[in-house]
C-alpha cells in the first residue's frame, strides 16, 4: 500500500469572523506535502501561513473556520475527525513547533514532567518515560539531558529551549512536523545549529515538515519544494531551486530582489521594493491579488483571476504573465549613488567612545556587559554593530545616547565629554537620536503622527507655531508620509509607515548621529528595503551619522562603511565593512558569516560554535572567546586576554593570531558572496 | 500607494472608539448596572419633585405598615419611609464619588510619579502607604472623623485618603510596565522633562486600568460612607440617608416587626453598590479584550 501524503489541503477556505462579517484569510489553498517531504511556506506576514497550519491541526482560533475545502493528514480527514480521534490523531501523528520556545513550555512545571508527559501520553511506563526522555533530549544533541530535566523552562536559553521542544515534537514520532517560524527570534550562530539539527534529525526519521518562515535563505536550506503566499492564495509552487533562482510570479520576483544580497551596498544603488502595501483582512481585491502592486498589471490581471499555470513539472505560478514575470521592472530606480566615506576616516571624529566598561548588579551579581569599547564614528559614515545577543550592542547604544551612565571610561561628541542625559545642553540633545527596532513601542499609542511629530519639531527642531506646522509638512514628505497620514494614530498604520513616523522624528531637528537599533528586523522584506533606501537618502542629505545595530548581515553589508564586532561586551574586531566581511576574518566574525543562510544556497561551509555563549556575569579568562573558539591555539588564550591591536590601516583585531595566519587558514574555506534573507 | 488601503484601514480604525462604545452597550453586565445608577441618580436630583411627602416631616401616624399612603411605611417618627427612600439617594451619591474623585486624582498622581521615578521616592512613597493600609480602615476613619468634626467635607477628605494608596498601587503597576516601552525613551531623548513624560505620554496610555479602578473604588466608597454614617460618623440627622436610616430604626427590629423602616434603604445601599460593581465589570471585560 503506498503511504499516503503527509498533508494535503485541497481548496482550502478559511474564514475569520470579524465585527459580524466573514473575511477570507485563506483562497482556495491547495497544497500537498509527500511523506518525508520538507514543504517551506513562504510569504509576508497577514499572508495566512500561520493560518494554515493553525487549520491542519484543527486549531483555528475562535472566530475563525474552515468555509469549504479539504484537509488530510496522513491520509486522515482532519475535519471529519470526532473529538477523541482529534485527540489522537494530535498525540500521535502531528507536531507543532512553534516561534516562541519558552512560551511553548509550561513554566510552572519542570522540563522533565513535560518531556515525561509526552511519552506517557503514548502509554509508554512511568520509569520507561524518564528514560526515553533522555534518550530524546541526548537525540537534539543536549549534552547533559538529566541537568536539562530537572530544570524550568525559564532556566533555560531560547536556543536550549527550542532543542527541547523539537525533542517533544519528535518524540512520538510524526508523519508531519509543523515548523512554524522556529528559528526566528534566536541568534544567528543558535539559528544555525537549530536548522543544523532539524535536517540531521529528518534524515534519521522520516519525518515530513511544514516549514513555514519568512526567511528565503533558511527555506532554501531546509526544504525541498516552496509556497509561496499572498492575500492567502498560493501564487507560486516549485522546487526551491526552481522557485529561487527562476521565479515566476511577480510577487515572488519582487521579494527576492528587496533583500540586500550578494554583497550589495548602499554605493552601488538602491534597493528594489514593492510598492503599496500589503493586503489587509478584509481589503477588496482585485481579480489576481497583487495587480494593485505589480509593474506588469494588464486589464486582464483585473477582470480574470490567473489559473495555476505550469512552466514546468512541478513548477506553477498563478500569473497570467509568468512567462514575462522576471522582466518586471524596478519599483524603484537604482540611482541615486551615495558618496562613499573614505574607509580610513580624516579629520575629528564626531563621536568618540573611550575605554567605556558598564557593569549591572542583578540580585547581587555583576554583569559585565560593556569592557573597555573603545571607538570612532565620524561625520557621515555608518557604523554598523553586530554581535549575538548579550554581546553589549544596546547596552553600548544606550550608553552613547546618555540613558545609561557607563561605569568607567568616556563619550565624547566633537571633543567634548558627555555628561548624563539630564545634564546635556539642549544641542547636545539635537544632535543625537534614535530609531527603535519596534515603531509599536517607539510610537505613543494615543497621540497623533501630527502631535509626534510637531512635538519633536517643537522640541528638537526649536520651531513654534506656525513655522513648526510648515516644517512638519516637509518633514513628512521627506520620509513620504502624505499629509493623510498625519491625523491618524500609530495603530491605524503598517509597520512601514509607522517606521517612517520614527525616522521622520529622529529627523526632526537635524541631528548628527542617529542611532538604528534593528530598525528594519520587525519589518517585512519589502518595507525593510524602503526604509533601508530612506535611510540611506536621509544620510547624504543631511550627512547625518549612524550607529546601525542588526543582526541581519546582509543589511549591515548594504549599509555600513565599518563595522565593529561585539562579544561579551568587547570589540573583537572593527574595520571598513569590506574588509570585515572580506576577511581575513576574527574567527568570532568567521563564525557569525558562516551561520548566516543564504537565498542562492552557497554558504560557507559551516563553523560550529561550541556551546552557548558564557554568562556576561562570569567571563572566560584570557581570551573570552576562548571556550569557543575554533582556531584556538593553546593555553595562551586561555590565560592571556589579547589586546585590540592595529592590523592594517582603519583595522583592528583582538586575537592571539596574527592576521596574515588567520588569512592563511580561512583561504582555504570561503570565497562565496554572503548575504542574509529575510522575507 | 494605494489610496485605498489607507482610508480603508483608517475608516475602520477610526470607528474604534464608537466600537468601544457599541461593546458596553450590548454587555448586559454594563447595562442593567447602568440603568439601576441612572435610576439613582435621578432620585437624587429629583427627588423632591417625585417625592408623595416631604421626607423630613414628622407626623403622628408614626411606625405604620406599608399601604397604598404610604408605599413603604413611616418611621418612628412619622416620616414617610418612601420619600426618605427616594432622597437618600442624595447624600450617598454627593459623598462617596467626590471622595472617589479626590482618591484618583491623588493616586493617579502618586502612581505616576513612583512608577516612573523609582528610586527613594517610591520608596517612601510605598512603605508609607503600605503603613496606612495594614491599618483598619474604619478605625483610622473613626478617630479622623472624631479628630476633625463632623462635616461633609470631613467625610470626602478622610475616604478619599484612604483611598489613595489603593489607586496609586494599581497606577504604579500600570506605569511600571508602561515606562519600559521605547516612547518613554524617545521622549527623553528630546530633552522631555519628566512631568511632560509622565502625564503628556504615560498618563493617556494607563487611562483603562484607572476607569477600571475608580470603578470598583465608588463602589467601595459608598460602602465606607455607608459604615461610617451607620456607626454616627458620617451623615448626620435629619437628612434622607440610607445608612442613617437603618441606624436610626434597626434598634426597634428587636421591639416590634419594623421591617419596612431598615429593609428598603438596605436594599437601595445593596442595589446601588452592586450596580457600580456591574459596570466595573463591565468596563473591564471590554477593556481588557
Amino acid at each position: 500500500m503506498p503511504v499516503p501524503p503527509a498533508l494535503e489541503l485541497d481548496e482550502l477556505e478559511v474564514v475569520y469572523r470579524v465585527r459580524g462579517a466573514d473575511r477570507a484569510v485563506l483562497h482556495g489553498v491547495t497544497l500537498t506535502v509527500g511523506a518525508g517531504e520538507a514543504y517551506g511556506l513562504v510569504g509576508e506576514s497577514g499572508c495566512g501561513k500561520s493560518t494554515a497550519a493553525l487549520a491542519a491541526v484543527r486549531y483555528l482560533p475562535r472566530n475563525g473556520r474552515v468555509r469549504s475545502g479539504s484537509i488530510r493528514v496522513a491520509g486522515a480527514d482532519v475535519l471529519g475527525l470526532s473529538p477523541e480521534e482529534l485527540r489522537r490523531l494530535r498525540a500521535e501523528r502531528l507536531s507543532l513547533v512553534y516561534q516562541n520556545p519558552i512560551d511553548a513550555l509550561n513554566p510552572a512545571l519542570r522540563v522533565g514532567e513535560q518531556v515525561v508527559e509526552v511519552f506517557r501520553l503514548r502509554g509508554v511506563p512511568r520509569g520507561e518515560a524518564r528514560e526515553r526522555s533522555c534518550e530524546a533530549l541526548a537525540r537534539v544533541q543536549i549534552a547533559d539531558p538529566e541537568l536539562i530535566l530537572s530544570r524550568y523552562p525559564h532556566q533555560l536559553s531560547g536556543g536550549m529551549a527550542q532543542r527541547v521542544v523539537i525533542a517533544m515534537a519528535l518524540a512520538k514520532d510524526p508523519a508531519l512536523l509543523i515548523l512554524d517560524e522556529p528559528t526566528t527570534g534566536l541568534d544567528a550562530t543558535v539559528e544555525a545549529e537549530v536548522l543544523d539539527l532539524i535536517v540531521q534529525l529528518r534524515a534519521d526519521f522520516q519525518t515530513a515538515v511544514l516549514f513555514i518562515s519568512h526567511n528565503l535563505g533558511v527555506i532554501r536550506k531546509m526544504c525541498e519544494r516552496i509556497g509561496v503566499l499572498y492575500a492567502g492564495r498560493l501564487v507560486e509552487e516549485g522546487t526551491v531551486d526552481a522557485v529561487l533562482e527562476d521565479p515566476q510570479h511577480p510577487y515572488t520576483v519582487g521579494l527576492i530582489r528587496c533583500i540586500p544580497r550578494g554583497g550589495a551596498r548602499k554605493d552601488e544603488g538602491r534597493l528594489d521594493s514593492i510598492p503599496g502595501f500589503l493586503p489587509s483582512l478584509g481589503d477588496e481585491l482585485p481579480a489576481c491579488a497583487f495587480a494593485n502592486r505589480c509593474g506588469l498589471a494588464a486589464p486582464i490581471c483585473r477582470s480574470e483571476e490567473p489559473p495555476l499555470y505550469r512552466s514546468s513539472e512541478g513548477h506553477m505560478s498563478r500569473c497570467h504573465f509568468h512567462e514575462r514575470a522576471q522582466e518586471l521592472p524596478r519599483a524603484t530606480d537604482l540611482a541615486p549613488r551615495v558618496p562613499v566615506v573614505p574607509a580610513v576616516p580624516a579629520g575629528e571624529p564626531l563621536l568618540r567612545v573611550e575605554d567605556v566598561a558598564t557593569v549591572f548588579h542583578q540580585r547581587g551579581r555583576a554583569v559585565y556587559a560593556l569592557a573597555g569599547v573603545s571607538l570612532e564614528i565620524w561625520p557621515g559614515e555608518t557604523l554598523g554593530l553586530v554581535g549575538e545577543s548579550g554581546s553589549g550592542k544596546t547596552t553600548l547604544a544606550r550608553t552613547v545616547l546618555g540613558l545609561l551612565e557607563p561605569t568607567s571610561g568616556s563619550v565624547a561628541l566633537d571633543g567634548r565629554a558627555l555628561p548624563r542625559l539630564a545634564r546635556r545642553s539642549h544641542e547636545q540633545v539635537r544632535q543625537l537620536q534614535i530609531v527603535f527596532q519596534n515603531p509599536d513601542s517607539a510610537l505613543n499609542r494615543r497621540h497623533t503622527v501630527r502631535r509626534i511629530l510637531l512635538r519633536a519639531l517643537r522640541k528638537l527642531g526649536d520651531l513654534g507655531g506656525g513655522a513648526a506646522d510648515q516644517r512638519l509638512r516637509a518633514l513628512a514628505e521627506s520620509v513620504r508620509l502624505s499629509e493623510r497620514h498625519l491625523a491618524l494614530r500609530p495603530s491605524q498604520l503598517s509597520g512601514g509607515l509607522k517606521q517612517r513616523v520614527a525616522v521622520a522624528r529622529a529627523f526632526a531637528g537635524t541631528p548628527r548621529l542617529v542611532v538604528c537599533d534593528e530598525p528594519t528586523s520587525s519589518l517585512d522584506v519589502s518595507v525593510q528595503a524602503a526604509i533601508l533606501n530612506l535611510l540611506v537618502e536621509l544620510q547624504v542629505t543631511e550627512r547625518v551619522a549612524y550607529l546601525f545595530i542588526s543582526h541581519d548581515l546582509g543589511v549591515v553589508r548594504y549599509i555600513a562603511d565599518r563595522i565593529a564586532v561585539l562579544y561579551l561586551g568587547r570589540v573583537m574586531e572593527l574595520g571598513a565593512a569590506e574588509a570585515v566581511f572580506d576577511g581575513p576574518h576574527h574567527p568570532y566574525s568567521e563564525a557569525l558569516l558562516s551561520a548566516v543562510s543564504t537565498i542562492d544556497g552557497s554558504g560557507r561551509e559551516r563553523i560550529k560554535l561550541e556551546g552557548e555563549p558564557p554568562s556576561a556575569s562570569e567571563p572566560p579568562s584570557g581570551c573570552v572567546f576562548h571556550t569557543r573558539c575554533h582556531r584556538k591555539i593553546g593555553e595562551i588564550c586561555e590565560r592571556q586576554e589579547p589586546p585590540l591591536l592595529t592590523v592594517a590601516d582603519g583595522r583592528q583585531m583582538r586575537c592571539h593570531i596574527p592576521l596574515e595566519e588567520l588569512g592563511r587558514l580561512q583561504r582555504i574555506v570561503d570565497s562565496a558572496p554572503v548575504e542574509e534573507t529575510a522575507v | 500607494m494605494s489610496a485605498f488601503a489607507v482610508t480603508a484601514t483608517a475608516a475602520r480604525r477610526r470607528s474604534a472608539r464608537r466600537e468601544t462604545l457599541r461593546a458596553l452597550i450590548s454587555s448586559k453586565t454594563f447595562v442593567v448596572g447602568a440603568a439601576i445608577v441612572g435610576w439613582w441618580v435621578f432620585c437624587a436630583l429629583f427627588a423632591s419633585v417625585i417625592e408623595p411627602h416631604d421626607p423630613l416631616t414628622q407626623s403622628a401616624d408614626v411606625l405604620a405598615p406599608p399601604s397604598l399612603h404610604h408605599l413603604m411605611g413611616t418611621d418612628q417618627l412619622g416620616r414617610d419611609v418612601f420619600s426618605r427612600w427616594l432622597g437618600g439617594a442624595r447624600s450617598i451619591l454627593e459623598i462617596a464619588p467626590a471622595a472617589t474623585l479626590l482618591a484618583v486624582v491623588a493616586g493617579t498622581t502618586l502612581g505616576l510619579l513612583t512608577g516612573y521615578l523609582r528610586g527613594a521616592v517610591d520608596d517612601i512613597v510605598s512603605r508609607l502607604s503600605e503603613a496606612l493600609l495594614a491599618l483598619p480602615m474604619i478605625v483610622i476613619a473613626v478617630v479622623t472623623v472624631v479628630a476633625l468634626g463632623h462635616s461633609t467635607l470631613t467625610l470626602v477628605v478622610v475616604v478619599g485618603v484612604l483611598f489613595t494608596p489603593i489607586v496609586a498601587r494599581t497606577v504604579r503597576a500600570a506605569v511600571l510596565s508602561e515606562r519600559e516601552r521605547d516612547y518613554v525613551p524617545a521622549a527623553r531623548l528630546r530633552g522631555e522633562r519628566a512631568g511632560y513624560v509622565m502625564f503628556a505620554e504615560i498618563l493617556p496610555n494607563v487611562t483603562a486600568p484607572i476607569v477600571v479602578e475608580a470603578t470598583v473604588r465608588l463602589g467601595y466608597a459608598i460602602f465606607t460612607v455607608a459604615g461610617l454614617t451607620f456607626l454616627g460618623f458620617g451623615v448626620q440627622d435629619p437628612s434622607p440617608d440610607w445608612a442613617l436610616q437603618i441606624s436610626d430604626n434597626y434598634t426597634l427590629l428587636a421591639a416590634g416587626n419594623y421591617w419596612w423602616t431598615v429593609l428598603f434603604p438596605a436594599l437601595a445601599i445593596a442595589s446601588l453598590v452592586i450596580a457600580i460593581n456591574l459596570i466595573a465589570d463591565g468596563i473591564s471585560q471590554v477593556t481588557e479584550r
